[in-house]
């Protein structure tokens, strides 16, 4: 299996960051390709399509598709935004990328901005990247001074202007409406959709949002071509993956490896379970995503449509994984008392429920559970799902009813002895 | 907010570094520096008064409620003054699988304050941060909103807290940037 051959290409050189390395993996020739031989942004749109790329940052929505929407024609400024507001708890990928290849995500938004026809992109950082932001600033300066940015690019009249700029500790800015308020200097409070970015994005203009990971895909498929990196992975699953594997293993790491490896061959790769111990559950996708037992996880393949089979999704691709000692009471308590810190407070579900069942779930650890407890935690889970305005509700929904779901006998073991199961076990 | 309405002016030093994040939006967007501004004055005095954030508003042509709002939405802002380090401890989910819980306790024994609270010599206030994406390295550390501090136990806290009250007692803030 070849490991670190997109995002992390340069990772096993010294100094990976640097703009000398990255041009000696072949850093930058794409651009000054397309420029030279004036490449129409068609047929490289037309090339991401091919290499069944999908969005990095979550959702897993196809990158083709997404930039197809811009219409390019129209006559008025349009943006492109690059979101490293890396913040879903085991997530960790893209602060990587911009640490060890900035300037491969410098050249992936200048190509996407030659393709979407925008002059001006933003990168945003979340705040507490502050020296992640220092080196994406060097990396820039340095593009500037090499002639990939700014006006007139390499002599092809092509211009592109990139920013980066910071956010200042907010999840929810994650979401891309919410980035975009924040970039206006605004609370970080998402908008109705429709209208999409695609229509009414930054200032009100057209603007399409990448995640980190995606964009920096773009330079090394346009290099080796759109099967090459379709061929990585499976079907309508394209390329490698950055997979975050945290938790009970015993080397947690960032390992870029291709869409569709079976999980088992991770874990193995991460060591496997920490302290010989056994695995008890795994959440494949970041927190929000639904978790799923050891066993079911050992059977499935890690990408978009294997693990959306299984039950969940792939998420960000973190992969958090828990030991038979873990209490899942507890585990769920810490999960959604994140979502209810970093709820926007926007909708009235999201802001009140992710309350209520972090405070249930407590009460249920603490030993002070009553019978009826769970049902009243479903339905507080089901009316919070779709009822709110971005994919927050479901990113409290999930946990709690997947952890229900799977581990239900935990939960009432808590209410019906007011202790925990796992640790009587360990007694 | 004070009833009198003292005026303070943002210094040169600060407006210049404004200045240059204005530079980055669009000239009818100024209010897209507003983030910057507050951390900008934030880095330099430590924390957010409302007179500051008036005198940002002003600066930045805006209402003063535009920049309260984005103060108090964003957890790294601090409008009420705290210690000279801030220590932030991230709790979610793979820093707790891997033991944050008790590097926490080993802060507040170490430090004699509960999270949230700061030393009575005012060096360091104890925080809860939310997932600071460093989770392969957990748990995780981070000071002062920048440096993160990997895989840490509970030697490695003492160790950063010796440097920390050694650095801390000959040097004030740092750039305003």
């Amino acid at each position: 299996m070849q490991h670190n051959i997109v995002c992390f290409r340069t990772r096993h050189l010294d100094q990976p960051w640097s703009l000398e390395n990255y041009r000696s993996v072949g850093g930058y020739k794409q651009l000054e390709r397309i420029l030279n031989d004036k490449i129409p942004p068609e047929h490289i749109l037309e090339r991401i399509k091919q290499s069944a790329l999908r969005g990095r940052g979550g959702a897993g929505f196809p990158t083709g598709l997404k930039w197809s929407f811009l219409s390019r024609g129209k006559p008025i400024q349009k943006y492109l935004i690059c979101n490293s507001d890396e913040g879903e708890p085991g997530t960790c990928k893209d602060h990587d990328i911009l640490m060890l290849n900035p300037h491969q995500l410098i050249e992936g938004m200048i190509i996407a901005a030659y393709v979407l026809g925008t002059t001006v992109g933003y990168h945003y950082l979340r705040g507490e990247f502050w020296h992640a932001f220092q080196r994406c600033e060097q990396a820039i300066k340095e593009a500037y001074q090499e002639g990939y940015l700014g006006k007139n690019i390499l002599g092809s009249g092509v211009d592109f202007d990139l920013y980066n700029t910071l956010g200042a500790g907010a999840y929810i800015c994650g979401e891309e409406t919410a980035l975009i308020e924040s970039i206006e200097g605004k609370r970080g409070w998402p908008r109705f959709k429709p209208p999409f970015p695609a229509n009414y994005g930054l200032y009100g203009l057209p603007t399409t949002i990448n995640n980190t990971e995606t964009l920096a895909s773009v330079p090394v498929i346009l290099q080796h071509g759109a099967k090459w990196f379709a061929h990585l992975g499976g079907k309508e699953n394209g390329g490698s993956k950055i997979f975050s594997i945290s938790g009970h293993v015993n080397q947690p790491g960032n390992y870029e490896i291709p869409l569709g490896t079976p999980f088992s061959e991770l874990l193995n790769i991460a060591g496997g379970v920490w302290k010989n111990a056994r695995i008890k559950a795994v959440i494949p996708g970041g927190s929000s995503m639904p978790v799923l037992p050891g066993e079911v996880m050992k059977r499935t393949r890690l990408d978009y449509d294997s693990l959306s089979k299984a039950g969940s999704m792939l998420g960000t691709g973190a992969i958090i994984v828990m030991d038979e000692h873990t209490c899942m009471v507890n585990a769920l308590a810490c999960i959604t008392e994140f979502y209810y810190e970093e709820s926007c407070g926007q909708c009235t579900p999201c802001r009140e429920g992710s309350g209520w069942v972090t405070r249930l779930i407590k009460r249920i650890e603490a030993g002070q559970g009553k019978p009826g407890d769970l049902d009243c935690l479903e339905q507080i889970a089901k009316g919070i799902e779709g009822r709110t305005i971005c994919a927050f509700g479901e990113a409290i929904a999930w946990p709690v009813r997947s952890f229900l779901k799977h581990f239900r006998a935990e939960f009432e073991y808590h209410i019906e002895h007011g202790c925990c199961q796992v640790a009587a076990r360990v007694r | 907010m004070s009833s009198e309405e003292q005026i303070i002016q943002l210094t040169p030093e600060i407006c210049q570094a404004i200045d240059q994040w204005v530079l980055k939006y669009p000239p009818e967007q100024k209010r897209s520096a507003v983030l910057a501004g507050l951390r900008i004055i934030q880095r330099a005095y430590g924390w957010l008064s409302d007179e500051r954030m008036r005198a940002l508003a002003e600066y930045l042509d805006l209402p003063p409620m535009d920049v309260y709002e984005v103060a108090s939405f964003y957890s790294m802002y601090e409008r009420k003054p705290i210690g000279r380090y801030k220590l932030a401890v991230c709790m979610n989910i793979s820093c707790h699988l891997c033991g944050s819980d008790n590097i926490i306790k080993h802060l507040e024994s170490r430090l004699g304050i509960c999270m949230g609270e700061t030393t009575s010599d005012g060096l360091f206030t104890l925080r809860r941060a939310e997932c600071l994406a460093a989770c392969t390295d957990a748990p995780i550390l981070q000071v002062d909103d920048r440096d993160y501090y990997k895989r840490v136990t509970p030697e490695i806290i003492d160790q950063v807290l010796e440097q920390l009250h050694q650095a801390g007692r000959k040097k004030g803030r740092d750039d305003a940037t």
